[in-house]
C-alpha cells in the first residue's frame, strides 16, 4: 500500500511508450539482437519520441518495452529504484514486477554505472539451465574510455576492440571471471544514446591497457 | 496503402500473426541462444495454425524477428516451390504482408527446411532453421533430464560411441544427416536434418543461424563467425558426400544433387536439390549434361512457364 499512497500524494504523469508498439518493438529487437550476435560492434537503437522520466534514458526505455513483460522481474538499481515516476512509467508500460534482489531478476537496469554491485551477484543461472541468468542493461554510455578491451569468440570476426564509460573500477575484471564461468554468467546490454552495443557471456575479453 | 497497412485496417491478424507477449517471450529465448552458442533455450511454444513436423519452430523464430522492411525467402529441402515452402511463404505473405523471393541473395531472413542455401550468407542475412528433434542425443538418451545434465558436464561419451558403433558396423561414419556439431568448443548440437555435406557451411558463417524446434518447444543459435566442428575420430575424419556426376541441369559441381526419377524405364538424373542456385546458373548459360533430355527439361521450369501460358 506504501507505493499507491505515494503515488495518490505524489501523482506521477506516465509519458508515452511504443507509438507503434509493433513495428517500433520488433526494429529495437533486431537492434538488441544484431547487438548480442555481433559482440562490441555498435547499432543503432530507434527510440523514435520515448520521453521516460529521468534517470531512465530513452534508449533505457526502448529495451524496456522490448523486453520486459510480466515474465521478467526486474532489478533497478539505485537511482532508478528512487524514482517513483520512473518505477510508475516501467510499471505501467510493461507491468514486470520490481524485486529487491539482484539475484531473482531476469533483467537489471543500471543507471549509475559507476556504483554497479558487483556482476556476481546477479542471478547466473545453473550448469543445467544457464539460460536462467540476468541480463544486465547499463544505460548512460558513451563508448568512449581510455582503457579498452580486446574481444574474441563467437560473434566476432578476428578481434574486435571495444571501449566504453562510465564504469565501475574493477568492471573488467568482472567481466573476465563472468566469461570463465561460460556457459553460466550474466549477458550485458551497453546502451548509450540511440545505440547499443552488448557483450554476450560467451565473449572472451583481455584488457589493453592504455 | 501497401499491404500491410491493409491487413492491419482488417484487423485480422497481429504482424506476422504471433501477438506480441509471444514475440517478446520467444525474443528473449533467442537472445539467450545467441549469448549461449549450441545451448537449447526451452519457451514457450504456441499452437501454430499448422501441424507439427510442419515448422511450427522455425515459423514462431521468423514471426518473432521479421520486420516490414524485410524480404522473407523460404526454402523445403533446397526448393522454393515444393509444399512446404510454398504454404509457409504463403502464410508470410498473409499475415504479415512482407516481400518474399526464390533469391538467395535478395532475402534478409532466410527460413529453411533441412538445406543451406548453396551461395555464401551474407551478414546481414538470417538463418532461420525448422528442426523436429533439436536433442543430439535424444535417441542415445531418452530422458530430458539426463541429457540435461550430460551437456551441462560435457558428457559427449555416448555420442563418440555412437560414431565408434557407426565405423565397427559399416567400414565409415554412416550418420549422413542431423550430423552432430560441437559449437564453440563446448556444446554438442544438432543442425537440423540437414545433409552432412552443409555442415562446412555452418562453421565460421558470415550470418546468424538461428534453430526453431516447435513441438519439442526449443530455440537455439549460432551467432556468425562461430567455430562449429563436426564430431569425428582422428583416423576417421569428418566426410561430405561427393557425387561423381555434376547436376544434369547446369552441370554445377560441388553441389548437393537430388535424385529425379524422369520415367518408368530406369530413367534419372540428379539435379541440384538448391532450386535458385541451379535456375540462377542455368540464365547465366551454364548446360548441364541432361538438359537436352525432354523428359528433364520438362521439370526444369523453362517448358513449365510455357504450359502456363
Amino acid at each position: 500500500m506504501d507505493t499507491l499512497t505515494a503515488v495518490n500524494q505524489e501523482p506521477v504523469q506516465i509519458t508515452p511508450g511504443f507509438q507503434d508498439p509493433v513495428h517500433e518493438a520488433q526494429a529495437c529487437f533486431r537492434a538488441i539482437m544484431n547487438a548480442t550476435a555481433r559482440p562490441g560492434i555498435r547499432q543503432k537503437i530507434s527510440i523514435s519520441d520515448l520521453a521516460p522520466p529521468a534517470p531512465l534514458t530513452p534508449t533505457g526505455a526502448a529495451i524496456a518495452l522490448t523486453l520486459f513483460d510480466y515474465d521478467t522481474p526486474i532489478w533497478l538499481d539505485k537511482t532508478l529504484m528512487a524514482s517513483e515516476a520512473v518505477k510508475a512509467f516501467l510499471r505501467f508500460h510493461t507491468g514486470a514486477p520490481i524485486v529487491s534482489e539482484p539475484v531473482e531478476a531476469a533483467f537489471a537496469l543500471v543507471a549509475d554505472a559507476t556504483h554497479l554491485v558487483p556482476i556476481a551477484s546477479f542471478n547466473q543461472g545453473s550448469a543445467e539451465y544457464p539460460d536462467r541468468s540476468t541480463t544486465v542493461i547499463l544505460t548512460g554510455q558513451n563508448f568512449k574510455a581510455k582503457q579498452s578491451v580486446t574481444l574474441t569468440g563467437p560473434g566476432v570476426k578476428d578481434t574486435e576492440r571495444f571501449e566504453t564509460s562510465p564504469l565501475p573500477p574493477v568492471f573488467w575484471d568482472q567481466v573476465i571471471s563472468n566469461a570463465k564461468q561460460f556457459p553460466r554468467g550474466v549477458d550485458l546490454i551497453f546502451a548509450g544514446d540511440g545505440e547499443i552495443a552488448a557483450l554476450p557471456r560467451s565473449s572472451r575479453i583481455s584488457i589493453q591497457e592504455a | 496503402m501497401n499491404d500491410t497497412a491493409k491487413i492491419y485496417e482488417q484487423g485480422e491478424y497481429n504482424f506476422a500473426y504471433l501477438d506480441e507477449q509471444t514475440k517478446r517471450m520467444i525474443r528473449r529465448a533467442i537472445l539467450k541462444g545467441i549469448a549461449i552458442p549450441g545451448y537449447q533455450v526451452p519457451f514457450a511454444s504456441r499452437e501454430m495454425p499448422m501441424p507439427y513436423g510442419w515448422g511450427t519452430g522455425g515459423v514462431q523464430v521468423t514471426a518473432s524477428i521479421l520486420g516490414e522492411d524485410d524480404c522473407l525467402k523460404m526454402i523445403d529441402q533446397g526448393s522454393d516451390d515444393t509444399t512446404n515452402a510454398v504454404s509457409l511463404r504463403g502464410f508470410f505473405e498473409k499475415t504479415a504482408g512482407v516481400r518474399t523471393t526464390h533469391e538467395t541473395a535478395e532475402a534478409s531472413v532466410i527460413q529453411t527446411r533441412h538445406r543451406i542455401p548453396e551461395k555464401d550468407l551474407r551478414e546481414d542475412q538470417i538463418l532461420v532453421f525448422q528442426v523436429p528433434i533439436p536433442e543430439p542425443l535424444r535417441f542415445l538418451e531418452p530422458r530430458e533430464t539426463e541429457t540435461r545434465k550430460m551437456h551441462a558436464l560435457e558428457d559427449y561419451g555416448l555420442m563418440h560411441v555412437k560414431l565408434y558403433e557407426d565405423i565397427a558396423k559399416n567400414g565409415h561414419i554412416a550418420t549422413t544427416y542431423a550430423y552432430p556439431v560441437k559449437v564453440n568448443d563446448r556444446y554438442v548440437m544438432d543442425p537440423s536434418p540437414t545433409p552432412k555435406f552443409d555442415n562446412p557451411k555452418i562453421d565460421e558463417m558470415a550470418a546468424l543461424q538461428l534453430y526453431g524446434a516447435g513441438r519439442e518447444k526449443r530455440i537455439y543459435a549460432i551467432p556468425p563467425y562461430t567455430k562449429v566442428k563436426s564430431l569425428d575420430f582422428e583416423d576417421y575424419p569428418f566426410e561430405v558426400q561427393k557425387f561423381d556426376k555434376p547436376c544434369g541441369l547446369c552441370g554445377a559441381q560441388n553441389v548437393y544433387l537430388d535424385e529425379v526419377i524422369l520415367d518408368d524405364k530406369g530413367g534419372r538424373m540428379f539435379v541440384c536439390s538448391d532450386s535458385d542456385f541451379c535456375e540462377e546458373r542455368r540464365a547465366a548459360g551454364h548446360v548441364g549434361p541432361m538438359a537436352g533430355n525432354p523428359a528433364a527439361a520438362q521439370i526444369s521450369g523453362a517448358q513449365a512457364e510455357e504450359l502456363t501460358q
